[in-house]
């Protein structure tokens, strides 16, 4: 029989450490729906979509109860809608309407993918696309939206950067009264995964095969509990501590993969090897750091602690499973991490010590709320600033940042739920604006001389 | 397929009687049994093979959960898979 010391540590980690997978994330491809008209793009969309995701909630649900691990979203992501759109015109918030309307019939929570990929520029649809988003985002419930704007092979679209400050500004505006959740539910991307499963930078890329399965896993608070367990050793065994524990969450993440692949007949893509925080109690990347011997997050030495974390997942993960993809590293979400909000809020975590953190883990500056007054311009900045770190790193960066229309530095914005709630933070008064209103492109880096 | 079940909570007579008539209702074999007092705290795991089992396994662990609850323990059942996985390379 298996060992009764590692049945207890499995039902601890279920019950005690927040062990979960985060979210079961189908695939589609939507591209054998366009066609040159709107109406019947939308209707096709509505039955791909419902016919291949019809027994997603159902599945996930019988998983979790056969294997006893909560499975917390079960979730769809879609081909960037821009590539739809482009053939079939009329009003893309049409098509927003339609995918949330989906989305709710077929029981999930979020659906993302009303994106474009505009690194290098805009082709025919994107740009239209892209200025809907405050539309779409403020008249639907369950739409994610994501823009990748630059990447390590292309460069920066810097017109794209402008244009995305703007966007983001006025779906907060557009969403003032709810909260501003608008901006919550969109991201400007660098180096954009074509198959992460998590929410609101989930679509299914162009190469992906037809329908898919892709598994989010989570756990930090079985990783801080790991760690506290060693009070005094190096961090030769700290890395070494959460490099185990992260096998052993991956290997849950496998699992239900698998089955859920199984059962649903779809292809496994990948298991996203993510410590993604809730701001559940016990929940919070924040804490692994504190727990590693910083005073609060943020301190000096933060982004080692980060690197050494994220590495350790990444070593102890991929060996657990058979493909890993998507963002996989931790997460630094601050409205959606207790500790992070926490640190945000006594001043010990800053918006420029974020930005060194995304250096070195996924994914970026995330779930940041900033000033009500902040301009578009000064979010066009802090934008490029993190596609320019994920340009020049090969790596995946990110913002999802929310300005708090009516609030200033000492409120706070609370969404409720997952999305937590985070104290507005401090942003850097001098502006950017003759950079952005230069426009252009970055051109892309050097992949040689790397110093 | 196997499953290992999981009761953890304060000594009382018969809690593996229960938990045994429980399974032999429904037609589980119990392959084997570790049980142990930690502090006070009874910590029973047992492997079963639910092939046979006339209900659905989710089923089944509604009702080892909801005798959990009536005899003021916490009872898990959760399929074998999940331990193996996790702990066997």
């Amino acid at each position: 029989m298996i060992n009764t010391k590692d049945i207890l540590e499995t039902v601890n980690m279920i019950q005690d450490e927040n062990l979960d997978i985060r979210t079961i994330t189908m695939g589609i491809s939507l591209l054998d729906c366009a066609t040159g008209d709107n109406a019947t793009t939308c209707r096709r969309i509505y039955d791909k979509i419902s016919r291949k995701a019809e027994h997603l909630v159902r599945t996930g649900e019988e998983i979790e109860k056969q294997y006893g691990i909560p499975i917390i979203h079960k979730r769809v992501a879609v081909t960037p809608i821009a590539m739809i759109y482009a053939s079939c015109g009329g009003d893309p918030v049409a098509l927003a309407r339609v995918l949330d309307k989906v989305a709710q019939d077929i029981g999930v929570n979020f659906i993302g993918g009303y994106s474009a990929l505009v690194q290098k520029g805009f082709a025919a649809g994107d740009e239209a696309l892209i200025r809907s988003i405050p539309e779409a985002l403020a008249t639907t419930d369950r739409l994610c939206s994501s823009v990748n704007i630059g990447s390590t092979k292309a460069g920066i679209n810097m017109d794209a950067v402008a244009l995305m400050g703007r966007i983001v500004r006025e779906s907060a505006e557009k969403t003032a009264d709810r909260g501003c959740i608008g901006p919550a539910k969109l991201v400007a991307l660098c180096n954009a995964p074509d198959d992460n499963p998590f929410m609101a930078g989930a679509f299914h890329g162009a190469g992906e095969s037809d329908c898919v399965i892709n598994v989010g896993v989570s756990g930090p608070g079985v990783v801080r509990a790991a760690i506290h367990k060693l009070a005094d050793a190096d961090l030769t065994e700290v890395a070494d501590t959460v490099k185990r524990t992260a096998f052993k969450i991956t290997r849950m993440g496998q699992l239900v993969a698998r089955e859920a692949s199984r059962r649903l007949g779809v292809p496994f893509g990948i298991v996203d090897l993510s410590l993604a925080p809730t701001p559940a109690v016990g929940d919070s990347v924040a804490h692994i750091l504190e727990e590693m011997g910083l005073e609060r997050c943020g301190a000096h030495g933060t982004t080692a602690c980060l690197a050494l974390l994220n590495d350790a997942v990444k070593k102890g993960g991929v060996m657990a499973s058979s493909h890993v993809g998507g963002l996989s590293g931790a997460f630094i979400p601050v409205t959606e991490d207790a500790g992070m909000i926490d640190a945000a809020a006594c001043g010990a975590l800053t918006i420029e010590k974020l930005e060194a953190m995304t250096a070195v883990c996924s994914v970026g500056l995330d779930m940041i709320v900033l000033p009500g007054d902040t301009p578009a311009e000064t979010i066009s900045g802090i934008i490029a600033d993190e596609a320019a770190i994920g340009m020049i790193n090969s790596k995946t960066t990110a913002v999802r940042v929310i300005p708090a229309i009516g609030k200033s530095v000492g409120e706070e914005l609370n969404f409720g739920g997952l999305l937590g709630r985070g104290p507005v933070m401090r942003v850097n008064p001098a502006s950017p604006a003759k950079l952005i209103a230069r426009g252009g492109r970055i051109p892309a880096p050097m992949q040689s001389l790397k110093n | 397929m196997r499953a290992v079940i999981i009761v953890v909570g304060k000594d009382s007579v018969g809690i593996l009687g229960k938990v045994a008539g429980c399974c032999a209702e429904y037609q589980v074999n119990i392959i084997e049994v570790t049980q142990s007092i930690l502090q006070d705290m009874f910590c029973m795991m047992m492997l079963v093979d639910a092939t046979n089992s006339t209900i659905p396994f989710t089923q089944l662990a509604d009702h080892l959960n909801t005798l959990g609850r009536e005899l003021g323990l916490s009872i898990q059942a959760m399929h074998e898979d999940v331990f193996t996985s996790m702990h066997r390379i």
